[in-house]
């Protein structure tokens, strides 16, 4: 038996179809992942992530110990703002990748579940000299409401509901020991939800009742994919670098070093590998660790997946600096073309790819 | 407890066959298989007029989370495939024993039955699996 969430009986009672994942037993769909997929781009659908793992980071030296940490800049936040970061070993590969909120009096990490152990003995080995207090929150549970109505449906049950309405990405209101964030995973508009987890089972029933349906984590990966967002350990891991894995956008060089950035800059010098967008209109479905072929060599499926917004196939690829236009991909000892894109495919339930 | 039609046979790769009067038989996956696989979204089927042995690759059924290949529990030519699965692949996740079929195959050898498993046996064959 696996570990389970405080909405664990929940799941069985809505027939959720529950599966190992990460140590968890946690939903993989309660019917059809495709309904579940379809109702948070058309119109509201919930999530049970309470496995991921909360980690508060306190003390006078919080500021510096995750600048020092994150290859991001927590400096960039003011209180009530969050971020997306990569945390990364010396050799600039990703350790974790992670959201950190400013709050009034600490920093609150969210990082994956099937990392935590790793995370921790990182982040308390990096924490020497530094005046901090890394303290993992282990009674909370964690509840992301996605979709276009989301919020409007829920807006009767959210505590400071008034503000979080106003909010604009990437921001959060807290309220008692509630953190309602406009964060997620899916490309849509929403809300990720972090609260006491002796709450959790009756909010999610009260969500349940304004209309807001379960989904499972197969919904929660094919619209993430979609999105165009990284799966830590398909999209990158500790030998891959945030340059590698199309998130150069989360690294910032300024006047303080943090873990990775010399090696991060020899990469930038010497020249990497890019994780770049693939779409199929051929009949059959991209997967992880098929080989991309394009005019620069040989690459790597790194998620893949058929994308039931678009009604065709789309993958994350990772392949050689400066591939463009056609490619193709190996499919049971047969090559079908693919077009190499840019990320995201889809967001607020429409194409957005562009040919690269 | 998944449907198991009694009277159908199953291979252990979970294809079910169904012998019709005219030596004929409709091949298509067991209830556990869909619903192991989840929602489908794409099957390839062979060309009719193939002719294939006992476990030969005959088509893959796709779903969002994993593709699996379909091997001919019997022997034969491939008379018919179910055309309507090219636009709507979920016909085999709402009716794997009925709409939901494969292909259709004129058996070599009807013998090649006898290697396949009861609906009793297959039955036992999953809890096995569990």
């Amino acid at each position: 038996m696996g570990h389970r969430t405080p909405l664990y009986d929940a799941h069985l009672a809505a027939g959720g179809k529950m599966v190992d994942f990460g140590g968890w037993d946690m939903p993989i769909h309660y019917g059809s992942q495709l309904d579940e997929h379809h109702q948070v781009r058309r119109e509201a659908g919930m999530f049970d992530v309470s496995h991921m793992t909360v980690v508060d980071v306190s003390g006078a030296g919080a500021r510096d110990y995750l600048r020092h940490l994150l290859a991001n800049d927590v400096d960039r936040l003011s209180v009530g703002r969050a971020l997306y970061s990569g945390m990364l070993n010396a050799n600039g590969g990703v350790v974790d990748d992670l959201i950190v909120y400013r709050r009034a009096n600490d920093y609150r990490l969210v990082v994956n579940c099937s990392t935590r152990e790793k995370d921790l003995a990182w982040m308390n080995n990096q924490a020497a000299g530094f005046d901090v207090r890394i303290t993992e929150q282990l009674t909370l549970a964690m509840i992301a409401i996605q979709g276009p109505k989301a919020l409007d449906m829920a807006r009767s049950l959210l505590p400071a509901a008034d503000t979080l309405m106003t909010l604009k990405p990437f921001h959060f209101v807290e309220s008692g020991s509630w953190l309602l964030a406009r964060t997620g995973y899916t490309g849509e508009d929403g809300a990720e939800i972090i609260l006491p987890g002796n709450k959790a089972a009756t909010f999610w029933q009260d969500l349940r009742a304004a209309g807001i349906k379960p989904c499972g984590l197969g919904a929660r990966d094919t619209l993430r994919l979609e999105a165009g967002m990284n799966l830590y350990g398909n999209d990158m891991d500790e030998t891959i670098s945030p340059l590698e894995a199309n998130m150069g956008w989360t690294l910032v060089f300024n006047d303080r070093d943090f873990v990775g950035r010399a090696a991060l800059e020899a990469q930038q010098a010497a020249g990497h590998a890019e994780l770049v967008g693939l779409v199929m209109e051929e009949k059959g479905v991209l997967r992880a660790h098929q080989k991309v072929f394009t005019s620069k060599g040989e690459g790597e499926i790194t998620s893949g997946t058929f994308s039931p917004t678009l009604g065709l196939s789309i993958a994350l690829a990772r392949v050689p600096a400066g591939s463009q236009g056609e490619a193709e991909v190996e499919i049971r000892n047969k090559r079908l073309p693919v077009k190499i894109v840019r990320p995201p495919f889809v967001r607020h339930g429409k194409q957005v790819y562009k040919l690269s | 407890m998944s449907n198991i039609p009694a009277e159908l046979r199953y291979a252990k790769s979970h294809e079910w066959v169904r012998l019709e009067h005219d030596g004929t038989a409709y091949v298509g996956i067991s209830e556990h298989a869909q619903d192991a696989m989840g929602d489908l979204v794409y099957v390839e089927l062979p060309e009719v007029g193939q002719t294939v042995a006992v476990a030969d690759e005959t088509g893959v059924v796709e779903s969002v989370k994993a593709a699996s290949d379909i091997y001919a529990p019997v022997s034969g030519e491939i008379i018919a495939v179910n055309e309507a699965l090219n636009d709507t692949p979920e016909l085999v996740n709402q009716d794997c024993y009925g709409d939901g079929w494969l292909y259709q195959i004129k058996l070599a050898d009807k013998a090649d039955l006898d290697g396949l498993l009861s609906a009793e046996d297959y039955a036992a064959q999953l809890e096995e699996d569990a």
